[in-house]
């Protein structure tokens, strides 16, 4: 708990990294309908998938704030060695990381999402698919952080190791917009996300405090 | 009681040092002396439990401290070349965190005691950001006045210091002693703790 109430403090003393995901988000996803043009039909049938992928890279590009700056400065050497469990401490990292990066695009996406001439039962899909699915990108991106700490070009390489395994939650999360779109029920894929959340809240910590472990050392 | 024993510590492939190891008993003092590069802080380091020995193994209260972590880290408080500050938190914010972290709850008051004990009660409330180097050695050093734990591993503590805050620091670390704690620190400036019993390790490069 203490280390999720710095972690949220220090982002809030640093509005700035915040709102860079969050116009990263804003501005990918209003590029395609510029790029594209206005057609409805044209954009409402990409707007999953490109909303998605938005989410998904305005993730990714603060993973490596989670621990790069904890690192430099030797608070992250301090957690290695309190007599919590670090992957307690990590996960309360990695929640932070979700409030600040994910949660503000979730509520953020039904706003594009009009952008993009979706009706209203998909714009509902499209914000519990996220809410569901981008605390798996926090969680999973958070090993790839963890075990390219320290490491040179450190951002390439997070999104070479992370993208892939990202690739189950874009697909059931844009699937489940498309799947209401076509009037189809979205609870399958929305359960299958909420699996890979769930699956990740499990791994992902403890994979994260071992990769810690050896990028400290 | 702290046993080292036969540590080899690799780095790369550059062999550091080799079938180190020591005894350390209560109220006792040791200074790990060697040049630069020779591998004090990695001995302090791999005594904490961060870096894994390449060979040996380090105990504490008879039991390793790999597979005792938790106790272990309770009594332990290590202070290396990094104040593990963040520049955006004020002095006693940094400070509270870290006595938490270390699960020790301190109200603002004995905190605030804390940064006065080592001058630093003038910045209390600034962002550790603007501070000079020798300030924030200082906060980061405010943990020993909080530090409940018996076991303390300092990394050049006397570090940018000037000479009142040596005379301070050495002061509480004469206390820690006779409380029965013990320190193992490494410096290159002569100090003077006293202690009931205080040995030297010497590693060459």
């Amino acid at each position: 708990m203490i280390v999720l109430r710095r972690d949220l403090l220090l982002a809030f003393r640093r509005r700035s990294d915040v709102a860079t995901t969050l116009f990263f988000f804003l501005i990918v996803s209003s590029l395609f309908p510029l790029g594209i043009g206005p057609e409805a039909a044209v954009l409402s049938s990409i707007a999953p998938g490109v909303l998605w992928v938005a989410a998904l890279l305005a993730g990714m590009i603060s993973l490596s704030r989670i621990f790069a700056a904890d690192f430099a400065d030797g608070s992250l050497e301090q957690m290695l060695i309190a007599p919590q469990p670090l992957a307690l401490l990590v996960l309360a990292k990695i929640s932070a990381h979700w409030i600040v990066c994910g949660l503000p695009v979730v509520l953020l996406a039904p706003l594009i999402g009009l952008q993009y001439a979706l009706p209203n039962d998909a714009l509902v899909v499209l914000v519990l698919s996220l809410l569901l699915g981008t605390p798996a990108l926090s969680l999973i991106g958070a090993i790839g952080a963890a075990l390219t700490l320290g490491v040179r070009g450190s951002g390439l390489l997070v999104a070479l190791l992370v993208l892939p395994l990202y690739i189950p939650v874009l697909i059931f999360g844009a699937g489940a917009v498309a799947a209401s779109q076509h009037g189809m029920s979205a609870q399958a894929h929305l359960s299958l996300l909420a699996a890979c959340s769930l699956l990740s809240l499990v791994l992902a910590p403890l994979a994260t405090a071992a990769a810690l472990r050896i990028s400290v050392e | 009681m702290l046993i080292a024993q036969n540590l080899t510590c690799l780095r790369g492939d550059r062999l550091l040092f080799r079938k180190v190891g020591f005894e350390l008993g209560a109220g006792g003092l040791m200074y790990v002396l060697g040049e630069n590069g020779s591998g004090k802080s990695s001995l302090l380091r791999l005594l904490c439990g961060l870096l894994t020995p390449e060979d040996g193994q380090v105990f504490w209260k008879g039991k390793s401290i790999k597979h005792d972590a938790e106790n272990y880290q309770t009594d332990l408080t290590y202070i290396g070349h990094l104040n593990g500050l963040k520049d955006d938190l004020t002095s006693l914010e940094n400070l509270q965190f870290s006595a938490r972290l270390a699960a020790n709850v301190v109200d603002n008051a004995t905190a605030l005691n804390a940064l006065t004990a080592i001058g630093v009660a003038r910045c209390a409330n600034l962002p550790v950001g603007v501070l000079s180097q020798g300030q924030k050695r200082r906060v980061a050093l405010a943990r020993l006045w909080l530090s409940t734990s018996q076991l303390w591993i300092l990394d050049e503590p006397f570090a940018a210091l000037d000479t009142a805050s040596v005379v301070v620091l050495t002061t509480q670390l004469n206390q820690h002693m006779a409380k029965g704690g013990m320190t193992i620190i490494t410096t290159h400036q002569d100090v003077d703790i006293q202690a009931e019993s205080t040995q030297t390790l010497r590693l060459s490069a």
